[in-house]
């Protein structure tokens, strides 16, 4: 393409995008000269250069509308439906331009009648007969205002062509004039007129690699004399000049290091200058990849405007702060989310002009979008005067997406039950628009924004408005970190986290204490959980717990700020603050959750970077756990065993404890006694518009006069049955082995828990209590009248007494096997099976390896292989498909591994059928 | 059988291979796949990283992830106090060590006369080897680099 087209092109993007946000301006100030002036003279320039570039279709229809832009100079009343027409001509003009690109320069074959027409009726009253458009201003660089002859009468309203060109010349004068002087000589001859400009085709090429020879865009931007003090950089240089600064830094580092410790040489006060040269460089360079956050905001005056008049309300748009600078890099990340929050503050936030009338506000809503710099990051807040966040209603939602139970909610404050609306699948409108509600939904919001190291919060107030309040870093690429050390390591954490030092020390206020081995931090009158940062990675020494940071006597914590969770971090020693320059970790290590990268310090070694968020998760993760056990765990854990289990523990019928997995249970429940009735012999309760039936866990357990039941509602298609027990006890998370098999019938085995003995009821045995088809029903659900074969493969006895019978009762034909070794040597004599399910975490031979094997063995051609793994990260998810298996399911998920056994069995049925 | 043309200096048919030794054991490296060969020093472990990675260090102001190869391949750790080194490799624009014994020399090979993986072979060894040389004194295991480095977490862990 012509490098005059495409500069055309990027230009007019560019002017267009203007027009947009100005015209929505205008339309509230139709007085506003300066704004309409501007406008004008934009699209006047978008005219010119049509005729100049010979774009017979783009020029006319830029022209109509100019012309009726005209007419609102000569003071014509604006109305919507005018600017609505201009939109979306300059809609259409974006569309030509996108055709443009893609044509090479050809202008698309079709008429813009449909849009001139009526902007000619809006600016002549009656239609006018179709004109040529002015012939393209070729006369601009003469520079004399000669007299105009027109072959017909100036039409009513019409510019007459000295004026429009008096308009253009204004609009072109930042063209430097001797334009074509400043181009390589030798590579076209100087072409004095304009019109040579066309066909000098190789000067524009030595134009585009020397941008800074010219003054100017040529065309004129349009946008004041301020842009013709800026030119164009391509991207790709300026990331290029960003990498080689951070490696100069990092060399400056590091020879500061080397000067450091060779005392007084002659080098010091050479190098002193160079490093003063390289943090203004750094700086410098820094500032290129700087944009106003504007540059982000620009087409939502537009979107807000359009969806105004969709959702027939009346919004009013405020911006301030559109100059705050932030890195390139992260602009383009967050104006998606932000676009998307803006939209959601203008269909769900703000009521109807009606709905407003009748609380009492004034009728057009109000978004207010701002940002400022705070610190080393920047805040945006994107504030509504709504209606608010409903709680009533988030928390119904939360209570049916089973984010929490309702004794959870009674608790929470309504700051948190706000925070529901960051969950996935939560959408807080009551009906999908076609606004918002396509699918992204604030969780994806703030997942984006989590990536950039940002976090997102939100206020709200019933019937007053809800705000959110993001704050980001400036720039992904230098951080400002913390080095500290723990068991003998060093690790630099982002500055953006920490909150504050504190000190340990047995003399000093502060110290650690215990609640039942969980070590705390009393600090202003807050605990603050505390974990020590070489338990977190592992790499405590294995006798543990004897350092003096263990006992409580000396070290420091960290205290880390991440999303609304605050928790201490103990280090053994704090080291500095330094500039670092985040790189990124090699492939290998990427899945490392607790990293964000590495980069290399001042004295030459390189340093991992801490990823705040990746500790947050690690820390609510090792909440229930003593800290003390987790290294304990994460060994046995890296050698391929065990696995952590989330149990509910209870006393029914007897003092010792009884268990059941969590992620069985679908609620708790204290039910008042009274409720409870009698049917056909059964008890059972009217629960949530049906009846439920109840179930002892066995005849030992207390019967109840008066006050309340606790209740194990267990659900499954659609049905629940509550399991009576004495007490709920506590919900644990600990590794566990069913150490003896029972043959009572209701219980799986016992294992210990706590150090305490305890049974682990077998849910497959109650069920069938409550409804005699509990099975049956699923099996018919499942159209599948023949048992399909399955191989289970866990190392985890528990896990196999726990999966084996509830698989076997869906349906299937189950065999199991503890370790993948075996369960190859079962196929290597011949077995087959219609699906497989299997472990992740093994010995000797995991599941990826597992799967892999089964992969590669023509035989085993389309057998669906399932992964059930505790570890359901992206990265797991993502080389488990990889490695070829169908699908991959938490563990304990069962709903889930059901819905994948069904899926793919049936799949395969199907295929043999 | 094609012999190879020495007048053309490097045969079409002929690979060049840097010899490493590792536990005893020859392996060779394809000589266009290897970047460099350095000492490590300086190495700084990163914690839950596979078993088989030994950290990250900075070399030239790179910042590269060095595999430790005995574990990789499943030989004990080296008990003598010789200085370890390192077979620098770019791979997908990432800098990579492996950590080897001791480097020794270059030699060209016909590539018709490598041999595939022995049936038996180890299957951890299958997974990084790409065939043998049988040379006169003893074997030489080729080990592919690009598998190697595309091995998967749960194999670096084991």
């Amino acid at each position: 393409m012509d490098d005059l087209l495409r500069e055309f092109l990027t230009e007019t993007n560019e002017n267009i995008d203007v027009v947009d946000v100005e015209l929505v301006k205008f339309e509230r100030d139709p007085n506003n000269a300066q704004v309409l002036d501007n406008i004008f003279r934009l699209v006047h320039t978008i005219k010119g250069t049509c005729g100049f570039l010979g774009l017979p279709r783009l020029g006319a229809l830029a022209h109509a509308a100019e012309t009726l832009m005209g007419k609102f100079r000569e003071g014509a009343p604006v109305t919507t439906e005018a600017v609505g027409l201009i939109l979306r001509t300059i809609d259409r003009v974006k569309e030509l331009l996108v055709e443009l690109e893609n044509n090479v320069g050809q202008e698309p074959v079709g008429t813009d009648d449909d849009l001139i027409a009526p902007l000619e009726a809006l600016a002549f009253g009656p239609p006018a007969p179709p004109e040529p458009a002015p012939a393209p201003q070729r006369k601009v660089s003469v520079g004399t205002l000669s007299d105009q002859v027109l072959e017909r009468e100036l039409l009513p309203g019409e510019d007459s062509l000295d004026e429009i060109e008096r308009a253009f010349r204004e609009a072109e004068a930042e063209v430097p004039r001797p334009k074509p002087v400043t181009k390589p000589a030798a590579k076209a001859p100087p072409a004095p007129e304009v019109e040579t400009k066309t066909e000098a085709k190789p000067a524009p090429k030595a134009e585009a690699k020397a941008p800074v020879a010219e003054g100017d865009e040529q065309g004129g931007s349009g946008k004041g004399s301020v842009s013709s003090q800026s030119l164009r950089v391509n991207v790709d240089t300026l990331e290029k000049l960003m990498t080689m600064v951070s490696e100069l830094v990092l060399t400056r580092n590091q020879l500061m290091e080397i000067a450091r410790r060779q005392g007084d040489t002659e080098f010091k006060v050479p190098l002193q200058r160079l490093s003063n040269v390289t943090a203004e460089l750094q700086e410098g360079v820094m500032k290129t990849r700087m944009q106003p956050i504007g540059n982000a905001w620009q087409k939502l005056p537009r979107i807000v405007r359009d969806l105004a008049q969709e959702l027939g309300k009346q919004i009013d748009l405020e911006m301030v702060g559109a100059e705050t600078e932030l890195d390139r890099q992260i602009l383009d990340l967050i104006k998606d989310p932000l676009t998307h929050m803006v939209r959601n503050s203008a269909d769900h936030g703000l009521e109807t002009s009606e709905g407003r009338r009748a609380a009492g506000k004034p009728e057009r809503g109000k978004i207010r979008l701002s940002a400022y710099h705070e610190g080393g990051h920047i805040i945006i807040e994107i504030a509504d005067d709504g209606r608010g966040l409903d709680v009533a209603r988030i928390r119904a939602k939360a209570l049916e997406n089973g984010l929490a139970t309702e004794a959870e909610l009674e608790k929470m404050s309504e700051a948190q039950i706000h925070k529901f609306i960051f969950h996935a699948g939560f959408s807080t409108a009551a009906k999908i628009t076609s606004v918002s509600g396509r699918g992204v939904g604030m969780d994806v919001v703030r997942n984006n924004i989590e990536i950039i190291g940002g976090t997102i919060d939100v206020r709200s107030v019933l019937g007053r408005g809800t705000t959110f309040v993001i704050k980001i870093p400036l720039t992904l690429a230098i951080v400002s970190a913390l080095i500290v050390e723990a068991a003998g390591d060093r690790f630099a954490i982002p500055q953006l986290a920490v909150m504050e030092l504190v000190r340990v020390h047995h003399k000093s206020g502060h110290r650690i204490e215990r609640i039942k081995n969980t070590p705390v931090l009393r600090l202003r009158n807050k605990l603050l959980p505390v974990i020590p940062l070489a338990e977190l990675l592992g790499t405590a020494e294995p006798e543990g717990g004897a350092s003096g940071v263990e006992q409580g006597e000396q070290g420091f914590i960290v205290v880390m700020q991440v999303g609304n969770q605050t928790f201490g971090i103990v280090v053994d020693a704090v080291f500095h603050t330094e500039e670092i320059v985040v790189k990124p970790m090699s492939t290998l290590l990427r899945h490392l959750s607790m990293f964000s990268g590495n980069t290399i310090l001042g004295d030459g070694s390189v340093i991992m970077i801490i990823d705040p968020n990746g500790i947050a998760q690690a820390v609510a993760h090792s909440a229930t756990l003593g800290s003390g056990e987790v290294a304990g765990i994460d060994a046995e854990r890296a050698a391929g065993k065990g696995n952590t289990v989330a149990l509910l523990l209870f006393r029914a019928g007897g003092a010792e404890p009884k268990a059941v997995p969590l992620s069985l249970v679908t609620r708790l429940e204290e039910l008042p006694v009274e409720k409870i009735e009698r049917a056909t012999g059964r008890q059972v309760v009217q629960y949530r518009g049906s009846l439920m039936p109840l179930v002892p866990v066995n005849e030992r357990i207390e019967q109840r006069e008066g006050g309340t039941q606790p209740v194990l509602v267990f659900s499954d298609s659609g049905r629940s049955v509550g399991l009576m027990v004495d007490e709920i006890i506590d919900i644990v998370e600990e590794q566990f082995e069913v150490t003896l098999a029972s043959e009572m019938p209701g219980i799986l085995g016992s294992g210990v828990v706590r150090g305490q003995t305890t049974e682990i009821i077998d849910i497959a045995h109650y069920l069938p209590m409550g409804f005699k088809d509990w099975f049956h029903r699923r099996g018919a659900m499942q159209g599948a009248p023949e048992r399909r074969s399955l191989l289970l493969v866990d190392d985890s006895a528990f896990f196999r007494n726990m999966l084996g019978p509830a698989l076997k009762a869906a349906g299937y034909d189950v065999t199991l096997s503890d370790s993948a070794v075996a369960a190859l040597q079962l196929f290597e004599r011949g077995a087959m099976f219609d699906v497989v399910v299997t472990d992740i975490e093994m010995p000797h031979m995991d599941g990826f390896e597992f799967a892999g094997h089964l992969r590669r063995d023509p035989r085993m051609e389309g057998l669906p292989i399932i992964a059930l793994s505790g570890l359901c990260t992206p990265e797991a998810i993502e080389r488990g498909r990889s490695v070829g298996f169908s699908d991959y399911i938490a563990k304990f998920d069962k709903p889930g591994l059901l819905e994948a056994l069904k899926e793919f069995a049936g799949i395969q049925q199907e295929v043999a059928a | 059988m094609t012999k190879p043309i020495e007048a053309a200096g490097k045969p079409a048919d002929t690979i060049q291979y840097v010899t490493v030794r590792i536990a005893g054991q020859l392996f060779g490296l394809p000589i266009l796949s290897v970047h460099d060969v350095f000492m490590p020093e300086r190495t700084t472990r990163v914690p839950r990283a596979p078993r088989a990675v030994e950290g990250v260090l900075n070399l030239r102001g790179r910042i590269v992830t060095t595999i430790n190869m005995r574990r990789l391949l499943d030989f004990p750790d080296a008990t003598d106090t010789l200085q370890p080194m390192a077979v620098g490799i770019d791979y997908k624009g990432e800098s990579y060590g492996l950590i080897i014994d001791t480097v020794g020399e270059v030699l060209a090979l016909d590539s018709s006369t490598r041999e595939p993986n022995p049936m038996n072979l180890d299957p951890r060894w299958a997974q990084v080897a790409d065939g043998i040389h049988r040379l006169d004194s003893e074997l030489m295991v080729i080990l592919d680099v690009e598998r190697v480095l595309s091995l998967r977490q749960g194999a670096m862990a084991a």
